[in-house]
């Protein structure tokens, strides 16, 4: 049988004696969550981080434990978010580890039906076999009016304004080097 | 960029959020902040809680409109007239920060004698020529000064071009060629003075044409001028908010300028609570401008060099640098980012290597490349963290040139439509293309999410913030970097040895990057300080001002230099906001120099005294002989403010004490913008590419300078077509983002947002037969789609010309896959861009609107097929 609780734990006891009166503060919190922690508490570090969607940038801190993200809030200490964040930026971690994040490389063969799996190593060696090779024979070292062009136009390159600077810094590098000029993200104005 | 770049110098915001608070009046227009950069809008909020006005001028009533001071609702496409009339309203009532505008911008100055303006003209300006589609801008120049001389000297490419080297693309200050210095009237009162030009070309857009034309009262307009002037001034500071509301329009450039004119007029620019907040919509867009993934710049607005325009180097360099300003000193940007990715194979002997860049002949965009693909000439495509299937003007001609490549990588954290559309696109659904016929090869290669890589994002005020790698990607994810460098190191190893100069570039490139861990990921700091640069022992820089020409410094990106001052990453700085002052220096980098308010020379007085003890900022303290105050100067920190150049003084000693636009080649502040863009040097009023409406202020009706296809997949409804009489405009939700990508396929979002809607009035809905939570269809030329009917009165009809005009929202989440599906609201869209930065219209379209759900296979090409016909559409 269950022991009766103390009396100084009765709740109209609590209440007189902690200072709440009308029973709207601490007085009614349970025992059960009393004890409750935030999932935070027990983290094993904290990362710093920055919210991936808009640009306002807002501050945000990832709890890791045993090797993964348990948890993605709002920063307190920046100037611009002060701890906030939005529906998206609050919905982060799902971006980071939801039912729908693909975790492999998908090949689909031209005139393909299907998805097909396939090594990141030998993507890797293939993109490279085909970067080199439309390259080749779609290359200008000058154009038709005998200016100088050294490039290729039959490739390009799409997205940058999600990714981080030093991404964008070496794909424009990495592309030119190639001569690819189509080089193009979201950002025009 | 080119907005606020060639008014005032740079193509960034020029505040930052936290200073809106600041403010005593806010103007949010083309843009729904509270529900699009909801933590950002703290700020505004705070600012009115402080006292200030907030005004909304906006086509829907939205979270913005209702905690605003005012809304006003007006027609999507219309808000040049609506700016202009303020600019009316201000020099009518003789409203004008007189000190300001005579000392700090461009008003006293004299045009080229030749100059035609748009309001004797029809709406066009001198010097179009109707065969090329564009304008020799030699006539807009001020008098007095030498157009760039040798021009006919250059290459045939640069003919009828005066336009000098960076300013050519505008994303940046103005350049002037050489000669005197431009005549000037400092009473303001020469007929040819940018002063009175501008009066004669606002002069029509009187309260009475803003109200027929953006179809609200001519009290309401009237309050929002009254409102904006009375907080303006001395004493008070008013700002500008915008989002691509304002962009994504053939004359986005424009609205942005109009807003320009309005803050330089008022005096607003460089001075707390003042600026234009430019709302930027993706993690670093700002960053993916300044270090370009775009085509037509190099890291920091440096132009890519063009097939026709040089003899070299030099050549280059004096093309892209301006003689007065910082733009003087282009030649150790450019060198030194050289360097930086050439290092010691870049050389005086050899030009720094600068042959080794490829170059551009005109418009490479993503339009333009989509164009291609669909001729067949573009054959492989890599993208990275975009969706074009569902995020591009004109769904349908995106996909269907998807379905053209040879080969096609896709990089993103799911399998978004953009890598699908050969299995489950809309063209599947309907025939048009069959799964068994598509040659395409396609990768998909997982990517890594923010918190399993490192790296630093530009935020929407130039603010670079260091995000830490929490743990590492699984399985094939990669970051970008991961996937950049060892894309360019295995092509390397494929290359090497190869004797064919094409190959050198790639073979000479600097590419030696720290990798660490498992998966041999790439250092970011590293790459961080290659892009702040160093000296020849490898030091790392402190400032772009110890930037040389001569190929001792290597510099990634100049405007970046600074970053990793000390070899520290002073981006990852995150002192706590409680432990600094409120402009917050010590959190994160910004650029340039760790400024935070740029221009803030302005601030203070010519004399260098702040104009107001309300609105002190930064000021010259006589004493200590230099600029002090709350934020780093944006000016030499030693140059009094009663500096006067010698007449041959070069580069940024040439910009006086008292001018405050350093990035300008005179210092000042552009009301007229004689070069740097292509539609124009003064806002005009241009109706929307499809309008139901005839533009009531000029013959000419739509930007004679915008781009058009004539591609087959893109065909156009002509003006005032009855076949789309509806306006329609599309927009984002709090819960989603952009092209879904990152959100449709969330749980919790998908359920928060769960369907595609289209929002309409009561009155419209009585007009169509529409029923709240029943379907609807639209259509257009392009496409028809399907959406929930959501009957509102926040899309309130508006009387324009005389009748009423009905306005469709669309959000443009939604595509075929994710957690919540429905039809993409681009797909309706047309590729119609505007010309200075090629961006698609997707804020101003015209449209019908029908009950019920959308025809199926291959009835829905014949549905959009038979209405196109009938408007006569091409």
């Amino acid at each position: 049988m269950k022991a009766l609780p103390l009396l100084r734990d009765w709740p109209l006891v609590r209440q007189l004696a902690e200072g709440d009166a009308l029973g709207l503060g601490k007085a009614a919190q349970s025992q059960r969550s009393k004890q409750l922690k935030p999932r935070i508490a027990t983290a094993d570090s904290v990362t710093p981080s920055i919210c991936p969607y808009c640009a306002v940038g807002c501050a945000q801190l990832a709890y890791v434990k045993d090797g993964k993200v348990i948890q993605i809030e709002g920063d307190p200490a920046s100037p611009i978010s002060r701890g906030r964040l939005c529906p998206k930026g609050a919905a982060s971690k799902s971006l980071h580890d939801g039912p729908a994040r693909e975790y492999a490389v998908k090949y689909r063969r031209p005139y393909g039906t299907e998805w097909e799996d396939l090594s990141l190593d030998d993507a890797m060696d293939m993109i490279v076999d085909r970067i080199v090779r439309t390259r080749d024979a779609h290359w200008q070292d000058a154009t038709p009016d005998g200016n100088p062009a050294r490039r290729t136009l039959a490739i390009g390159n799409l997205g940058g304004a999600t990714l981080d600077n030093e991404e964008n810094y070496l794909m424009k590098k990495l592309l030119s080097a190639l001569g690819i000029v189509q080089v193009e993200n979201q950002a025009r104005i | 960029m080119p907005g606020l770049g060639t008014s005032f110098g740079r193509g960034g915001a020029t505040t930052n959020q936290q200073d809106l608070a600041n403010s005593d009046c806010i103007v949010i227009m083309g843009s729904n902040m509270a529900e699009n950069h909801p933590v950002g809008f703290q700020w505004v909020m705070e600012a009115r809680e402080r006292g200030a006005e907030v005004i909304h001028v906006d086509p829907r009533f939205t979270r913005t409109s209702a905690v605003a001071t005012r809304h006003v609702g007006i027609r999507a496409g219309s808000d040049i007239v609506f700016l202009g009339g303020i600019v009316n309203y201000i020099l009518t009532n003789e409203k004008w920060f007189d000190d300001y505008v005579r000392r700090y911008t461009n008003a006293p100055v004299i045009v080229h004698e030749e100059f035609v303006d748009a309001e004797d003209n029809g709406g066009l300006f001198s010097g179009w020529d109707s065969d090329r589609r564009k304008y020799d801008v030699t006539t807009w120049q001020y008098a007095g000064v030498e157009v760039h001389g040798a021009a006919g000297q250059r290459e045939q490419g640069f003919k009828g071009s005066h336009v000098k080297g960076h300013a050519a693309h505008g994303a940046h200050g103005g350049g002037m060629s050489s000669g005197n210095p431009p005549e000037r009237d400092e009473t303001l009162q020469h007929p040819r003075c940018i002063f009175q030009i501008l009066k004669r070309h606002y002069a029509r857009y009187t309260a009475e044409v803003v109200a027929e034309t953006c179809g609200c009262s001519v009290a309401e307009f009237e309050a929002v001028a009254e409102t904006l002037c009375r907080n303006s001034g001395r004493d008070r500071t008013s700002a500008f908010a915008y989002a691509v509301g304002w962009t994504q329009h053939t004359v986005g450039v424009q609205y942005i300028r109009t807003a320009s004119i309005v803050q330089l007029l008022l005096g607003n620019i460089g001075r707390p609570g003042g600026g234009i907040m430019a709302l930027r919509g993706h993690a670093s867009i700002q960053g993916s401008t300044d270090i370009p993934t775009l085509y037509d710049i190099l890291p920091g607005y440096l132009e890519m060099p063009h097939t026709e325009r040089y003899d070299g180097l030099d050549d280059y360099i004096d093309r892209s640098s301006a003689e007065r300003g910082w733009w003087g000193n282009a030649g150790s940007y450019m060198v030194s980012l050289l360097k930086a990715w050439w290092g010691s194979a870049a050389t005086p002997d050899n030009d720094f290597a600068f042959g080794y860049l490829p170059r551009i002949d005109d418009d490479h965009s993503v339009y333009w490349t989509v164009e291609q693909m669909l001729a067949g000439t573009v054959k492989g495509y890599i993208i990275a963290g975009e969706n074009p299937a569902v995020g591009s003007a004109n769904g349908k001609a995106q996909r269907l040139a998807l379905a053209k490549l040879d080969w096609l990588v896709v990089r993103d954290l799911v399998e978004i439509e953009s890598a699908s559309f050969w299995s489950d696109g809309p063209e599947i659904e309907s025939g048009e293309l069959r799964t068994e016929e598509i040659a395409t090869e396609v990768f998909f290669l997982p990517a890594a999410s923010h918190v399993e890589k490192e790296g630093s994002f530009t935020n929407t005020q130039r603010l670079l913030q260091w995000h830490f790698k929490a743990v590492e990607p699984k399985e094939d994810c990669r970051s970008e970097l991961w996937f950049y460098y060892h894309l360019g190191r295995k092509i390397r190893e494929r290359l090497a040895g190869s004797t064919d100069p094409r190959d050198r570039p790639i073979l000479d490139l600097t590419w030696e990057y720290p990798t660490s861990g498992v998966l041999q990921e790439p250092s970011a700091e590293a790459v961080l300080a290659e892009i702040n640069g160093s000296d020849s022992d490898g030091k790392p820089l402190g400032s772009y001002k110890e930037l040389k020409p001569d190929g001792s410094t290597s510099c990634g990106c100049w405007i970046y230099c600074g970053v990793y001052t000390d070899g520290v990453n002073q981006a990852a700085r995150r002192k706590p906001r409680w432990e600094q002052a409120p402009v917050a220096p010590e959190w994160g980098w910004a650029w340039p120099a760790n400024r935070r308010l740029i221009y803030n020379r302005a601030s203070a007085d010519p004399n260098g005294k702040p104009w107001s003890e309300r609105k002190r900022y930064v000021w010259w303290d006589g004493r200590k002989k230099k600029w002090i105050g709350d934020d780093v100067p944006d000016f030499d920190e030693q140059k009094p403010p009663d500096y006067t150049p010698d007449g041959d003084a070069k580069g940024p000693d040439a910009i006086s004490g008292s001018h405050p636009f350093i990035m300008q080649a005179d210092g000042l502040g552009w009301i007229y913008v004689p070069q740097g863009l292509e539609d124009g040097p003064l806002p005009t009023h241009y109706e929307p590419h499809e309008s139901p409406f005839r533009n009531r202020l000029y013959e000419q009706q739509s930007n004679p300078a915008r781009q058009t296809t004539d591609l087959a997949e893109d065909p156009y409804s002509p003006p005032g077509s009855p076949v789309y009489p509806y306006v329609v405009t599309t927009y984002r939700l709090t819960e989603h983002h952009t092209a879904g990508g990152m959100t449709r396929f969330l749980d919790y979002l998908a359920e928060l947002q769960p369907a595609m809607f289209v929002e309409v009035h009561p009155g419209l809905a009585r007009e169509r037969d529409l029923r709240h939570g029943d379907w609807a269809t639209i259509v257009s030329p392009r496409a028809a789609i399907e959406a929930r009917v959501l009957v509102t009165e926040r899309m309130r009809p508006l009387h324009v010309d005389g009748r009423t005009v009905h306005q469709v929202g669309l959000p443009y989440h939604w595509g075929t896959r994710g957690r919540t599906t429905g039809d993409a609201a681009n797909d309706l869209a047309h590729m119609a861009l505007d010309s200075n930065v090629h961006i698609q219209e997707v804020k101003a379209l015209t449209c019908d609107i029908r009950p019920g759900r959308r025809p199926r296979g291959a009835a829905l090409p014949k549905f959009v097929r038979d209405l196109r016909e009938r408007a006569g559409a091409r």
